[in-house]
């Protein structure tokens, strides 16, 4: 960037240091309680891995098409409705016996597929929406990525208002099947941790990682794909059809959005709101991994769920209760990062 | 070119003049709810069209920066909830529009190196780290946001005569209507106009790209600082509620409708928001769980859809199409013997749009 040596040097050298009194800090805590500090880390890797599912959709879209799909965490709340709305409509298993329903909700009994099935009807209506969206509004537009964004804001806020009236404002949340278990022994010090965030979240996520990867590296769909990421103009010039590439990735980001949704749905909660949390995790998460890049994402996702679940516990020296200023601590990985790498830890200019 | 700049100056002052006669014509009710919350709402719109208008850089952290000019402003004077410290209101706006400032220009130098969209995320990002920042710091925001706040004597209770706060929000939007349009023609403005058209060619002629954009993020601050102060004096408190993303779409959705690259937009964008906020209830038909007067923000959002699809340039963009084609059927009846037709005085005005006609950040 025409700067000095010395200018390059200086923030490398505060990050290294800053890193070190980090990694310090943490050990120090590590040692004092290991079994919180195992439980504290799960919760990072876990949120993590929720995190990658949604936003390894927005930087797929992202890196092939230059659109910001502002509407992507309204795709992540809608997923989430759809399937709650269809697990209580038509697999709430009345109890045996007495024709009357006194169960509270925490007892309601689900079958395996009154889990897997809202969960892939609620993935199809994202896909969807998400191609209906591109077709409708961003195909005509395609190039001019800022107006694309604001399309993409305009059709979040009618979404997000028509999901506040249509699903209402009250907390829900998706439940796991009956027959999973509730949580697992980790085998240290008695350690439990939930099953639904160590097994299907994380596998989830490993799984999707995989895919994505090999999808990308391996298939002709992918080698287009990549090709296009780096110039479009020359994919189309060689007679591919880059419209329909264009529009199959919309889906599959769409798509991951929206079983984010349910993931989220049954691991957190689904209330107004978390289209935005999810939208602004999203967006951390490709700013420091870079845009485009699925191993930038996972370990933006990766970087921002451990900086959460380590701020939440452990802002605390002595008597000094600093967790409610953890969001300062993203905002401080934010400016880390960009510091050193404007376009994110493997963004490539456009 | 001088015409049009005459014209423009003229227009302004009339409707300043207009603007000021306003409580002896209208109601205390339209005033206060309408025109002093356009004249605000229409500042904050001005610190993000300055940025994008003529800095080429959109962004969504205005309100955000006006946030914490309102909760510093809020916390520094008496007030129910927050810091218990009770400063003269006078140095309290002061200090309030520094720290907007200084928080500016740390988010203007660490977002400064990227470009177009990834600037509209970065500082997407900022605002709702802010926001936050406040809904988790309660010291600061009270439970319950921080209410009852004490205002400059100047002000007197808006709620009692909300005549005095409209002058106060009138003059403060023609002083920075005026300064922005000052600064722009200073060699300081011609060159942030220089890096939004061509950045490379800037740096090649020895501009410090990065130092002028953090500055005039550091500008775009103040300017949203004032409206964060503004808001307070307006709402007399504030919470975090005030400035979450919805918010900051909100302020994005009246520069859009305004026209993102004419400064005028933003209170023209300002006027008509608060217009249909408030009348949109009444006379929206009820369609189901759809459409009624419960769902404003359906109703903004299909008008900021509408504006975007059909007018990047929004309203005044529209008003500006319709004069370039009839003075263009008049000028080429003159045999085409003055070919400049262009409208307004700065070239994002006759290029309208050009953020949204490029294709990605430039290499």
């Amino acid at each position: 960037m025409g700067r000095g040596q010395l200018g390059d040097w200086a923030p490398r050298a505060a990050l290294v240091a800053v890193g070190v009194i980090v990694v310090g800090w943490l050990a120090i805590k590590a040692a004092d309680d290991i079994g919180t500090f195992v439980t504290v880390t799960l919760n990072g890797v876990t949120l993590a891995a929720l995190f990658f599912v949604v936003a390894s959709g927005f930087t797929l879209i992202f890196g092939l098409m230059r659109v910001v799909n502002m509407a992507h965490g309204s795709f992540y709340l809608l997923g989430g409705w759809i399937a709650f709305t269809i697990q209580d409509k038509a697999f709430r298993e009345q109890p045996e016996g007495l024709g009357f329903d006194l169960t509270p909700d925490s007892d309601l009994q689900f079958s395996l597929a009154g889990w897997v099935v809202p969960l892939i009807l609620a993935c199809l209506a994202i896909a969807v929406v998400g191609l209906l969206l591109q077709q409708l509004l961003l195909r005509w537009n395609q190039g001019q990525d800022l107006r694309q964004a604001l399309i993409t804001i305009a059709v979040s806020v009618i979404a997000a208002d028509q999901m506040l009236a249509h699903f209402g404002g009250v907390t829900q949340e998706i439940q796991p099947p009956s027959g999973w278990p509730t949580s697992v022994n980790l085998g240290v010090e008695g350690t439990r941790f939930g099953f639904f965030r160590l097994v299907v979240v994380l596998g989830a996520a490993i799984v999707i990682g995989l895919l994505l990867y090999v999808v990308i590296r391996r298939t002709k769909f992918g080698m287009i794909v990549r090709a296009g990421v780096d110039d479009r103009q020359m994919v189309s010039a060689l007679g591919i059809n880059v419209q329909l590439v264009f529009a199959g990735a919309f889906i599959i980001g769409a798509l991951l959005a929206g079983f984010g949704g349910v993931l989220g749905g049954t691991m957190i909660a689904l209330q107004p709101g978390e289209d935005t949390a999810f939208l602004l995790n999203s967006l951390i998460v490709v700013i420091i991994g870079g845009m485009g890049s699925l191993g930038g994402a996972a370990i933006g996702a990766l970087a921002l769920g451990l900086v959460d679940a380590y701020g939440d516990v452990y802002l605390q020296f002595g008597s000094q209760d600093l967790t409610n200023y953890s969001i300062l601590l993203t905002f401080a990985l934010l400016v880390a990062v960009l510091a050193v790498r404007p376009l994110g830890l493997f963004g490539r200019p456009a | 070119m001088t015409d049009t700049r005459r014209t423009t100056w003229i227009g302004t002052g009339v409707a300043v003049a207009l603007l000021a006669l306003a409580p002896l014509i209208f109601t205390e009710y339209f005033v206060s709810v309408i025109l002093t919350q356009a004249l605000w709402l229409g500042v904050a719109a001005a610190s993000l069209i300055f940025l994008s208008g003529y800095a080429g850089m959109v962004s969504l952290g205005q309100v955000g920066i006006y946030g914490v000019a309102g909760f510093v402003f809020a916390n520094l004077v008496a007030a129910d909830g927050g810091l218990d410290v009770a400063l003269s209101p006078y140095l309290a706006v002061v200090l309030a529009v520094a720290a907007a400032v200084l928080v500016g220009l740390v988010f203007g130098a660490v977002a400064c190196r990227s470009e177009g969209i990834y600037f509209l995320m970065i500082t997407l990002a900022f605002s709702v780290i802010i926001y936050y920042f406040f809904s988790q710091v309660t010291q600061l925001s009270g439970f319950g946001g921080v209410n009852s706040v004490e205002l400059p004597g100047l002000i007197g209770d808006p709620g009692a005569d909300p005549v005095p706060l409209f002058y106060v929000s009138l003059a403060a939007s023609a002083l920075i209507y005026a300064g922005i349009r000052y600064l722009v023609r200073t060699p300081f403005g011609l060159t942030l106009q220089g890096i939004r058209d061509e950045p490379a060619r800037m740096r090649a002629l020895g501009y410090n790209v990065g130092l002028h954009k953090t500055l005039a993020f550091g500008v775009g601050a103040l300017v949203a600082g004032v409206a964060g102060v503004l808001s307070v004096f307006y709402n007399q408190r504030i919470s975090p509620g005030s400035v979450n993303i919805s918010q900051a779409i909100d302020v994005l959705v009246v520069a859009v409708v305004g026209g993102l690259y004419r400064l005028e937009g933003a209170w023209i964008g300002a006027l008509v928001f608060g217009l249909i906020d408030n009348y949109s209830r009444e006379y929206t038909p009820e369609i189901g769980t759809v459409l009624g007067p419960d769902r404003f923000n359906t109703l903004i959002g299909i008008v900021f859809l509408l504006i975007v699809l059909l007018s990047p340039g929004g309203l005044v963009g529209i008003w500006e199409q319709l004069r370039a084609r009839s003075r263009g059927v008049g000028r080429t009846r003159m045999a085409g013997l003055d070919a400049d037709v262009t409208v307004g005085d700065t070239p994002a005005a006759t290029a309208p749009a050009p953020a949204l006609k490029e294709g990605g950040p430039r290499r």
